[in-house]
């Protein structure tokens, strides 16, 4: 296996366990490029890659940028905000006004779910998706497993639960479909009215107690309560899910064993992880970081090798 | 198919004496030279080099290896294999002599790429190359050894299969294919 079977990386759902070897074997490639003095290669010299993002982010845009740039791509940066969405333009004439500037590969983030997949089948370039809406967010799922791997060794049969706003996570989503391809056992855990009524169907254990959630894991994957999301009112206060969901010192310490500690970021400080949690040896929060530039490195890599 | 053997394990043997007699003739004592075998394959013959020259001069020397495939001009073209090899190479190579090992030199395409990436890791004093079998009329560019094992001539269409112990063969066998 070297290459990987379609042209565009919509989601999870869409690539096979070896495909997802061959990502992480080429991130560790590009993991050593990052610690040389120079810490750029050309192989995407040829290559243009529009960063088209349509909702906020930081690491993600960030991270997709360098990686583009230590592979010696030519860039394009759009963001939604001060462009001519705001006069009305369609989000198809868009993306096609930016495709006739030669693009060859899209990284397309949008609040609605499908959107990427809606562009990969309008237009020739390679399209990545860099989160749409509530749907998937195969990178960070990518480079989750990658950061588990790197530290655990492998994934099979180990046990990882993600907590938090499962029903407005499509990290949540992604990381279940990844996780239960390379093996691992999955367990969702939040409030009832932020678990999806259909979870289970995907093969995942639902717990509503943080304790035995966190007592049953190797891995514990924080996410954020998405209240942008939220129109209306899933829960009564926010001081009161930090109390019941909130991840703080004083609760691992209970636990008496060695827990990772993930975050996909950005992290809301004392409501779903306390500021010690977070900055503790426990979390590779910031691995997760430096691995997203890898991971997504060996995705632009793999992607363009289809292009002429 | 047509085989011819260019290098059995009794002349391969004599020809590594030789290119280590060259190299420590040029390099004394290695203080300021290293020896960097290309992925996949000249890593193996990089490491009977740097093993014979060990035993020469009784210190051991600094190595490395390098995978070119992020710096191929070629890896669109769906022929090259797509997954990078290993590259380790803990030390700067500022003002360092660098002796890049492979076993075959063909179009000089890989030997550029390897120029290229060697350059990451710092700016040596001098760049030389080692190989074992130098094709020497499909050159594509104009790069030539340093030291050589020996030329053949050959035309596009033929190949050189390199057999060495450390690949796992029996015997060292080096094979000049004729189709």
């Amino acid at each position: 296996m070297n290459k990987l079977n379609n042209k565009h990386l919509l989601g999870i759902k869409n690539l096979n366990y070896d495909e997802i070897d061959l990502i992480f074997n080429t991130a560790d490639k590009f993991k050593e490029v990052l610690t040389r003095p120079i810490k750029k290669v050309p192989s995407l010299r040829h290559i243009t890659v529009a960063n088209i993002f349509f909702e906020n982010s930081t690491r993600t845009k960030l991270s997709f940028e360098l990686a583009e740039k230590r592979l010696s791509a030519e860039i394009l940066n759009f963001s939604s905000l001060g462009s001519s969405i705001k006069k009305g333009e369609s989000l198809l004439d868009t993306i096609k006004n930016i495709l006739v500037m030669k693009v060859d590969i899209m990284v397309i983030r949008h609040s609605s779910p499908g959107v990427p997949q809606f562009i990969a089948n309008n237009v020739n370039a390679s399209v990545i998706n860099a989160g749409d809406g509530t749907h998937e967010h195969p990178t960070q799922a990518l480079l989750d497993a990658y950061s588990i791997k790197e530290k655990l060794g492998n994934i099979k049969n180990k046990k990882i639960t993600i907590i938090g706003d499962i029903i407005h996570s499509r990290v949540a989503i992604s990381n279940i479909l990844i996780l239960k391809k390379l093996g691992a056992k999955v367990m969702v855990c939040g409030p009832k009215t932020l678990i999806p009524k259909y979870i289970s169907s995907l093969d995942v254990i639902v717990e509503n107690n943080i304790k035995k959630a966190l007592k049953w894991a190797d891995v514990a994957n924080v996410l954020r309560v998405q209240l942008e999301r939220q129109k209306e009112k899933y829960f009564p206060s926010l001081r009161e899910y930090s109390l019941y969901f909130g991840i703080n010192n004083k609760l691992l310490k209970s636990l008496q064993k060695d827990l990772i500690i993930m975050h996909p970021g950005p992290i809301n400080r004392g409501i779903e992880i306390s500021s010690d949690v977070a900055d503790s040896s426990s979390s590779i929060i910031l691995n997760q970081v430096e691995n997203g530039v890898a991971i997504r490195m060996a995705i632009l890599y793999l992607l363009s090798h289809n292009i002429k | 198919m047509l085989k011819r053997l260019l290098f059995n394990s009794k002349n391969l043997n004599v020809t590594v004496k030789r290119l280590c007699n060259q190299l420590i003739e040029n390099h004394n004592y290695f203080e300021k030279s290293v020896i960097i075998g290309l992925q996949p394959r000249g890593i193996f013959f990089a490491q009977r080099i740097i093993n014979e020259i060990e035993k020469q001069i009784s210190k051991k020397i600094k190595k490395g290896y390098l995978d070119t495939t992020f710096y191929r001009d070629d890896y669109r073209n769906n022929k090259k294999e797509l997954d990078a090899k290993e590259t380790t190479i803990p030390f700067s190579l500022d003002e360092k002599n660098v002796i890049i090992v492979d076993d075959v030199l063909f179009t000089g395409r890989t030997v550029r790429s390897a120029m290229e990436g060697i350059i990451n890791f710092g700016r040596p004093n001098r760049i030389e190359l080692l190989v074992l079998i130098d094709r020497k009329f499909n050159r594509e560019i104009p790069i030539q050894a340093t030291y050589i094992g020996k030329s053949v001539n050959t035309v596009e269409s033929q190949k050189i299969l390199v057999n060495l112990k450390e690949q796992g063969h029996e015997n060292d066998k080096i094979w000049l294919i004729k189709n």
